[in-house]
C-alpha cells in the first residue's frame, strides 16, 4: 500500500500536466454538480422564503369561514379585530387584512378582483402598502406585475373599481394606480389589488373589521380568538414543502444524471489512459510485480486523482459556493416570463450532506472505474501486454 | 552437472494460436545455461529468440516440455510465484526500452528495488552504481522522452542490473547504441557477469554482442540450429 502510494504519485506528478488537466475536469464536475444542485435546493427554499416574506409571515389568524380556495366565502368572511390583536398591532407585530370581493373595468372589459385592504404602515410584509399613502385624498392602489399584465394597466393609470359593502350595495370608484411590485408569489399578485386598509373598512361598511390577520412572528402557543382560527407557518407552508417534495425527486433525476455525466468523463480518461498504459503495466509484472500490485496501483492512482481534484475543488469551490450563497445568482434571462415562482437571483443552498456525497461518490467512482480496466489488463498475459496488444 | 545450470531446457515447444489453426514459434528446444554463462541466442528476425526469453522470463510459458529457470519450472509456477522469480532474481532488458516515460531516469533505475526490501540508502547506492555502469550519472533527473535511444537503452540496462540479479535476460541490448558505448555496456556487463556469477543470455543478430559471446547458440525458424562453444584461449 506504501509502495503503491509512493508509485502512485510518482506517476502524478511525473505526468504533470496531464494529470492537472484530469484533476481540473474533476474538480469541475466537482464544483458544478454542488453548484447546481445547491441551486436547486435554493430555489425551493426561496418559494418558502418569498411566501413567509409576502404572504404569511410567521402565522395567521383567519376568520372562521375564509377559504382562499373558495372565493364566495369572502363575502361573509370578516369580524372585527379582537382587541388584544389591536393592541399588538400598534406595537407592529400583526397586520390585518381584510379581504372583499369586487371587479375592476380596464379599458371597459370587467375583470373579478379580490380587494385587500393593508395599513400602509405595516412593515411585516413585503408588499409595498407604504406607496398608498397619497396627500390630496386621491385613492391609490398598487398591483402586482402579473397583474398588471393581465389587465394592462401601468403605475399612473385610473381604473374603476366596484364592490359590494356589507348591506349588499354595489359601488364604485375610480382608484390610481400609484406602484407595481414584483413579486415571486402568484398568490398575491394575480386578482389582488391593494388599497390603504380603512379604506376599504370606509367602503364596505365593516369598520374595524378585518378577514385575515397576519403574525409578524411565529408563535409557540396562539392565543385562540372565537371566531378565528389559527394556522401555523407550517400548516400554511405544507403545500410548499409538499411541492418541494415532488420536485425534489425531480431534482435527483437531475443530479444522478449530473453525477452519470461525470463518471462517463472520468471512466472515460480512466479507460483510455489505462490502455494506453498497459505496456507499461506489462513493464510493472516484468520487474516484479503481482497483479494485485499493478491493480491497487491503478486503484489508489485514480482515487489519488480524485482526492486531488477535491482539493482543489476546495480551494477555488469553497470561495466560489460560499460567494453565490450570499451574492445569489442572477439568471441571465427574464424570469418573469415563466409563469411560476422563480425569483430572477437564486440563492443556493448547500447542504453538507450534499458536498460530502458529491465527493464520495465521485471518488469511490474513479476508484472504481480505475479498478475495472486495469483488473483486465492485469489479467492479460505480460507479453501481450508488453506489447500493447489490447486496442 | 546439472545442478550447476541456472536454466534447463527439454523438449520445448512454443505454439501461437493464429487464426484458426497454430504457429510454432519455437520446436524441440533442448538447452542447459550453466550459472554465469555469457550466451546468446543468435538468428534472424522471427526465428523465436523472444519467446524463448520471454518463457525464460517466466512471462510466458511453454505449450510442452519444460523449462527450469533457477530450479522453477516455468508454466507450473503460480503467478505469484513467478512474480517472485521476476521480482529477486531475474533482469529484463527489453527490445524497445520500456523505461515509465513519467519517472525520472533516476526513479526508472530505482524501480526494480523499491519491490524489494531495501533503506532509502541502499537504494540510492545501488542506483547511483548501476548509473555509473551505463555512464549516465549526469542524466539522474531527465525523463525518457528527453533521452536519445541510446541513453533509453542505457537506462533500461541499469534498471535490469542494478539489483544484481542471478539471470539477466536480454533482448538486442546494443541496437540503438553506437559502437564505443556498446563495447562500453557489454564491458560492464562481462565484469558484473565475471564478479557476481550473473548469467547473461542476450538475444541478438549484433555482430559487436556476437564477439563477446562464449557460447553462441543459433536459432532457425524456431529450431536450434547449431551451439558454438568459444573456448577462452581461443
Ligand atoms: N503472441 C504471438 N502470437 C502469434 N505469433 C507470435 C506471437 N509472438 C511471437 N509470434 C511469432 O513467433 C515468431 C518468433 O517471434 P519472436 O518475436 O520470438 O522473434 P525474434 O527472433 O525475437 O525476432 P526479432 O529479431 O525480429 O525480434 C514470429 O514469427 C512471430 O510472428
Ligand atoms: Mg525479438
Amino acid at each position: 500500500m506504501k509502495l503503491a502510494l509512493k508509485l502512485a504519485y510518482r506517476n502524478l506528478m511525473g505526468a504533470g500536466l496531464r494529470t492537472w488537466l484530469n484533476v481540473i475536469v474533476l474538480s469541475f464536475s466537482f464544483v458544478i454538480i454542488i453548484w447546481l444542485k445547491g441551486v436547486m435546493t435554493g430555489w425551493d427554499h426561496q418559494a418558502k422564503t418569498d411566501m413567509t416574506n409576502w404572504e404569511i409571515g410567521g402565522g395567521q389568524y383567519w376568520h372562521s369561514t375564509y377559504d382562499p380556495f373558495d372565493p364566495f366565502t369572502i363575502t361573509d368572511s370578516h369580524a372585527p379585530i379582537p382587541d388584544e390583536l389591536k393592541k399588538r398591532e400598534e406595537a407592529g407585530e400583526i397586520v390585518p387584512m381584510l379581504l372583499v370581493q369586487g371587479a375592476i373595468f380596464p379599458e371597459g372589459r370587467m375583470m373579478p378582483v379580490t380587494i385587500r385592504g393593508v395599513n400602509p404602515s405595516q412593515n411585516i410584509l413585503h408588499l409595498p402598502v407604504k406607496e398608498l399613502i397619497t396627500n390630496d385624498g386621491t385613492i391609490a392602489a398598487i398591483i402586482g406585475s402579473q397583474m398588471a399584465k393581465v389587465s394592462q394597466l401601468k403605475e399612473g393609470d385610473y381604473v374603476t373599481l366596484r364592490w359590494r359593502d356589507a348591506n349588499g350595495t354595489f359601488d364604485a370608484t375610480d382608484v390610481l394606480i400609484c406602484h407595481v411590485f414584483s413579486t415571486n408569489v402568484p398568490s398575491v399578485d394575480l386578482g389582488q389589488i391593494y388599497i390603504p386598509l380603512s379604506t376599504l373598512q370606509e367602503f364596505a361598511l365593516l369598520p374595524g373589521e378585518a378577514t385575515l390577520i397576519t403574525l409578524k412572528n411565529a408563535e409557540e402557543s396562539a392565543t385562540e380568538y372565537p371566531g378565528w382560527v389559527y394556522k401555523s407557518k407550517e400548516e400554511l407552508t405544507r403545500q410548499v414543502d409538499e411541492m418541494i417534495k415532488t420536485k425534489s425527486a425531480g431534482q435527483t433525476v437531475i443530479y444522478a444524471i449530473l453525477l452519470l455525466l461525470a463518471m462517463l468523463a472520468i471512466f472515460d480518461t480512466q479507460v483510455l489512459s489505462i490502455f494506453r498504459r498497459q505496456r507499461e503495466i506489462g513493464t510493472y509484472v516484468a520487474l516484479g510485480y503481482t497483479r494485485q500490485q499493478v491493480v491497487g496501483l491503478f486503484t489508489v492512482e485514480g482515487s489519488m486523482n480524485a482526492l486531488l481534484a477535491a482539493l482543489l475543488s476546495a480551494a477555488y469551490g469553497i470561495p466560489f459556493l460560499a460567494w453565490q450563497a450570499k451574492a445569489g445568482w442572477t439568471m441571465p434571462i427574464d424570469t418573469s416570463e415563466f409563469g411560476m415562482a422563480i425569483a430572477q437571483t437564486l440563492y443556493p443552498v448547500y447542504s453538507l450532506g450534499l458536498v460530502a456525497g458529491t465527493v464520495a461518490i465521485i471518488t469511490i467512482t474513479t476508484a472504481i472505474v480505475s479498478y475495472l480496466p486495469s483488473r483486465k489488463i492485469a489479467k492479460m498475459n505480460p507479453t501481450d501486454a508488453l506489447r500493447g496488444k489490447l486496442q | 552437472m546439472e545442478s550447476s545450470n541456472t536454466i534447463i531446457i527439454k523438449g520445448l515447444y512454443k505454439r501461437f494460436p493464429v487464426g484458426k489453426g497454430e504457429f510454432t514459434a519455437l520446436s524441440d528446444i533442448n538447452l542447459n545455461f550453466a550459472q554465469g554463462e555469457f550466451t546468446g541466442l543468435i538468428g534472424p528476425s522471427g526465428s523465436g529468440k523472444t519467446t524463448l526469453l520471454n518463457i525464460l522470463g517466466s512471462l510466458d510459458v511453454p505449450s510442452e516440455g519444460e523449462a527450469l529457470v533457477l530450479g522453477n519450472s516455468i508454466g507450473k509456477l503460480t503467478t505469484h510465484e513467478a512474480a517472485n522469480l521476476r521480482k529477486v532474481s531475474l533482469g529484463f532488458i527489453f527490445q524497445s526500452y520500456n523505461l515509465l516515460a513519467v519517472h525520472t531516469v533516476y526513479e526508472n533505475v530505482e524501480f526494480p528495488l523499491l519491490l524489494l526490501k531495501l533503506s532509502a540508502t541502499e537504494r540510492h547506492k545501488m542506483v547511483m552504481d548501476a548509473l555509473e555502469w551505463v555512464g549516465l550519472t549526469d542524466k539522474i533527473k531527465s525523463k525518457p522522452p528527453q533521452l536519445s535511444g541510446g541513453q533509453c537503452q542505457r537506462v533500461a540496462i541499469a534498471r535490469a542490473m542494478v539489483k544484481k540479479p542471478s539471470l539477466v535476460l536480454a533482448d538486442e541490448p546494443t541496437a540503438n547504441l553506437d559502437a564505443a558505448n556498446s563495447h562500453h555496456i557489454l564491458k560492464t556487463m562481462e565484469t558484473l557477469n565475471r564478479e557476481l556469477k550473473t548469467t547473461f543470455v542476450f538475444a541478438t543478430h549484433d555482430d559487436k554482442v556476437i564477439s563477446y559471446l562464449r557460447r553462441k547458440v543459433y536459432l532457425l525458424d524456431g529450431r536450434i540450429d547449431k551451439v558454438e562453444v568459444i573456448h577462452p584461449n581461443s
